[in-house]
C-alpha cells in the first residue's frame, strides 16, 4: 500500500452513492484523503440504513482508516445506520487496529486558560522566587570564595587561566575597534559644538572625562556581557541538559568550584584591564578627530591631558569594572543553572542572562553616579 | 498493497558504497539490499559504521562513491525537491529520540504532517493522537512535554513521530538501548506488530541480542568496511567468519540463542 506513488487526481478517496448506500473508491491514504469532506458534500445519501461497500478501496493506511471511521461516525450522527462491507482482509485488519487503539483512551480534557489575575499572581511569585534563588546563588558563591581563600591550594588555577584567555585576551580586538569608534563619535559630535564657540581645546576634557569615567567602563561591560556572559550561560546550560553538572556533583566536584568561581575571578581581573585598554583606544580615537577636524594636534592634546584629568577620574572608571564583572559572571552562571529540559531552555536562559546583566550593569552605573555625586566626586 | 504481483525490486539497494571522514574510510565497496516487508538489523562491532550506513541511506550524509536506491529512486545527486518528496516516505527514530524539546508530544508528531500536507488542523490533531496510541502510549501523553516522559515513553513518542506520515520505510537507531528488559521486549513486539498491520519495511541498528532473535527477518553483519554476513539470525550465528563468531560466541550471545531456541 505504502509504495504507491502520490495518486493522480482521479484516484482521490471518495464515496459514490449507490442504491444501497455508497461505494468507497480511490486511494484512502495520506495523499488521497485531501479535501475528502468537500467531495462528500455533494453525495446524495439514501435515507435510513446505508450499505457502504469497501471492496473498491484501492489502498488504505492508518490516516485513511481514521478518515473512513470519521465518515461513518458523521453519517451515524446524521441518523443513518451504516454497515461497512466487502473490505479486503488486510484493510479490515488495519481498520480494526485503528478503531480499537483509538477507543483505548478517552480524549484528554482541554486545559482551561488561566485568567488575568491568576497569570499575574503566578508571574509575581515566579519573579520573587527567581530573585530569592539568585540571592541564594550569590551567597553560595561568596561562601565558596571564602572557603577557597582559606584553602587556596584547592583553587582551579587552570580553569582561571583558560577563562582569562577566552574572556580577556580574545576580547581585545573587538574592544579595541569599538572603543576607538566610540571615541571618534564622541569627539566628532562634541567637537562640532566646541568649534562653534571657538573652544576647540576643551575637546581634551570632553573626550577624556566622558570616556574614563563613564563610557569606557560601560561599553566594555556591555560588550563583555554579550560576548562572555552569554557563553557562560550557554555552556553551563548545555552541561545541565546533558547531566554533566550532575556528573560533577557525583564525582565530588562542586559545580560552584569548577564552573563558577574561576569564571567570576577571571572576569573580575579581565574586565578592569579591558577597561584600561578601552580608555586608551577611545581617547586615541578622540585625538584623531581633534587633530583632523579641530586643529588640536597630538602634542597639544597630550600636554593638556594631565592638567585636566585627575587620577581620581581614571580610578573611578576602572573601579566600577570589577563590580560590573561580578554582575555579568554571576548572572551568566546563575542563568546557566536555571536551564531545565533542552535546547529551547538554553536559548531562553541565554537571552535572559544577557538582558539581565546589561540591565543590572546600567542600574549599578546609575547607582555609582548618585553615590559618588553624594560624596562630591 | 499493490494488486500486481511482480517480483518487487529491493526497497533499499546499496551498491559499491564508499563513505569516509577525511582520510578514514568507513565503508568500501559495500553492497546491501532490503526487500519490502522485511525487518532487517545492522550489527557489527563499535565503529563498524552501522549508524553511518543508516545516515547515508536517509540522506543525512553524503557518500564518497557508490549508488543508493531508496524506494526505486537514486539518492546520489538527487534534486532538492525530489529529496523532499522522498523524505515523507520514510520515518527515522533517532537514538536519543530527538524529540523537539519545546513542543508537546502531540505537536512533535504533527510537525511532519503540517510540513508535508495541507490537511485541516483538527484532522492533524486527530491523526497525531492516533499515532500516539498506535505507538502504545496512553492517550493523555499527547499534551506532555518530552522532558516529562520516561526513557521508554520517549522512544515510543519518537516512534509515533517517525510513523506520522504512514511511511513505507522505518529506520530505527538502537531502539531498545537504555530500556529495561520488559519495555525492550514490548518495543520489539510493537515493531513486529506495526510491520504486520501497516506493511512497513524496517531497518534498525541494534546491539540487543534479544531483539535480533525475536524481531528480525534478516541480520546484516558489518565488518571490514562492508557487509560480511547477511542472513536470518539462525544462519548468521552459524557463520564461520571470525568477526561474526567473536560477536555472537560470547556468553551473552549464547544465552540469547539458548533462550530463543527454547521458545
Amino acid at each position: 500500500m505504502t509504495l504507491v506513488p502520490p495518486p493522480p487526481v482521479s484516484d482521490f478517496a471518495t464515496v459514490r452513492a449507490s442504491p444501497e448506500g455508497g461505494r468507497c473508491e480511490g486511494v484512502w491514504t495520506l495523499d488521497g484523503i485531501l479535501d475528502l469532506e468537500q467531495r462528500l458534500l455533494d453525495v446524495q445519501w439514501p435515507s435510513g440504513a446505508l450499505q457502504l461497500d469497501g471492496s473498491t478501496i484501492r489502498a488504505l493506511d492508518t490516516i485513511g482508516a481514521l478518515q473512513l471511521l470519521n465518515v461513518i461516525a458523521s453519517l451515524e450522527q446524521a441518523g443513518h445506520t451504516v454497515h461497512l462491507t466487502g473490505l479486503r482482509e488486510e484493510h479490515q485488519a488495519l481498520l480494526d487496529l485503528v478503531q480499537q487503539r483509538r477507543g483505548s483512551g478517552a480524549a484528554p480534557p482541554p486545559s482551561k486558560p488561566a485568567n488575568f489575575l491568576e497569570r499575574m499572581g503566578r508571574e509575581t511569585i515566579h519573579h520573587l522566587y527567581g530573585s530569592f534563588t539568585f540571592l541564594v546563588f550569590v551567597g553560595e558563591a561568596a561562601t565558596t570564595l571564602g572557603r577557597l581563600i582559606l584553602h587556596p591550594s584547592r583553587f582551579r588555577w587552570q580553569a582561571l587561566f583558560a577563562n582569562l584567555e577566552t574572556a580577556g585576551v580574545h576580547a581585545l580586538p573587538i574592544i579595541a575597534l569599538l572603543s576607538f569608534m566610540i571615541g571618534i563619535v564622541i569627539a566628532y559630535q562634541g567637537g562640532q559644538q566646541l568649534k562653534f564657540y571657538g573652544a576647540n581645546i576643551f575637546i581634551v576634557e570632553l573626550v577624556s572625562l566622558t570616556m574614563l569615567r563613564e563610557l569606557a567602563p560601560l561599553i566594555t561591560a556591555i560588550i563583555v556581557a554579550g560576548r562572555t556572559g552569554s557563553s557562560y550561560t550557554a555552556q553551563i546550560g548545555t552541561m545541565q541538559v546533558t547531566e554533566e553538572v550532575d556528573a560533577l556533583r557525583t564525582i565530588g566536584i562542586p559545580p560552584m568550584d569548577l564552573l563558577v568561581l574561576p569564571k567570576l575571578l577571571a572576569l573580575t581581573i579581565a574586565l578592569p584591564l579591558l577597561t584600561v585598554f578601552a580608555d586608551v583606544l577611545s581617547i586615541f580615537g578622540g585625538m584623531v578627530i581633534a587633530q583632523t577636524l579641530l586643529d588640536v594636534n597630538f602634542q597639544d592634546f597630550l600636554d593638556r591631558f594631565p592638567q585636566v584629568v585627575t587620577l581620581t577620574s581614571f580610578l573611578l572608571g576602572v573601579g566600577k569594572a570589577p563590580v560590573f564583572a561580578a554582575i555579568i559572571a554571576l548572572v551568566g552562571c546563575y542563568q546557566g543553572f536555571q536551564v531545565r529540559g533542552g535546547a529551547d531552555s538554553v536559548g531562553r536562559q541565554t537571552t535572559v542572562s544577557v538582558v539581565e546583566s546589561i540591565f543590572l550593569v546600567i542600574a549599578a552605573d546609575a547607582l555609582f553616579s548618585i553615590l559618588l555625586g553624594g560624596v562630591g566626586l | 498493497m499493490n494488486t500486481t504481483v511482480t517480483p518487487d525490486p529491493p526497497v533499499i539497494m546499496v551498491r559499491g558504497l564508499r563513505t569516509q571522514f577525511g582520510a578514514e574510510v568507513i565503508h568500501d565497496a559495500l553492497d546491501f539490499d532490503v526487500h519490502r516487508g522485511e525487518i532487517v538489523a545492522l550489527v557489527g562491532g563499535s565503529g563498524s559504521g552501522k549508524t553511518t550506513l543508516l545516515r547515508a541511506i536517509i540522506m543525512l550524509l553524503k557518500p564518497a562513491a557508490g549508488s543508493i536506491k531508496l524506494l526505486g529512486q537514486e539518492i546520489i545527486g538527487i534534486s532538492d525537491s525530489a529529496a523532499f518528496r522522498l523524505r515523507r516516505r520514510f520515518g527515522m527514530l533517532f537514538q536519543q529520540g530527538a524529540l523537539f524539546s519545546s513542543l508537546t508530544v502531540r505537536e512533535n508528531v504533527a510537525v511532519a504532517l503540517r510540513e508535508h500536507t495541507r490537511l485541516p488542523a483538527q484532522l492533524i490533531t486527530e491523526i497525531a493522537d492516533l499515532k500516539i496510541v498506535l505507538a502504545g502510549l496512553p492517550a493523555d501523553t499527547g499534551s506532555k512535554l518530552p522532558r516529562e516522559l520516561s526513557g521508554g515513553m520517549l522512544k515510543r513518542a519518537a516512534l509515533a513521530r517517525a510513523l506520522a506520515l504512514d511511511p513505507a520505510l522505518l529506520f530505527l537507531d538502537e531502539p531498545t538501548a537504555g530500556l529495561d528488559p520488559v519495555s525492550a521486549g514490548a518495543f520489539d513486539q510493537l515493531v513486529v506488530q506495526l510491520k504486520e498491520s501497516l506493511g512497513l519495511t524496517v531497518v534498525m541498528v541494534t546491539h540487543d541480542l534479544d531483539t535480533l532473535w525475536q524481531a528480525t527477518d534478516r541480520v546484516a553483519f558489518l565488518g571490514e568496511k562492508r557487509v560480511i554476513g547477511y542472513a536470518p539470525m539462525r544462519e548468521l550465528t552459524a557463520a564461520e567468519h571470525p568477526l561474526i563468531r567473536a560477536y555472537f560466541e560470547g556468553p551473552r550471545g549464547r544465552a540469547a540463542r539458548e533462550q530463543a531456541g527454547a521458545k
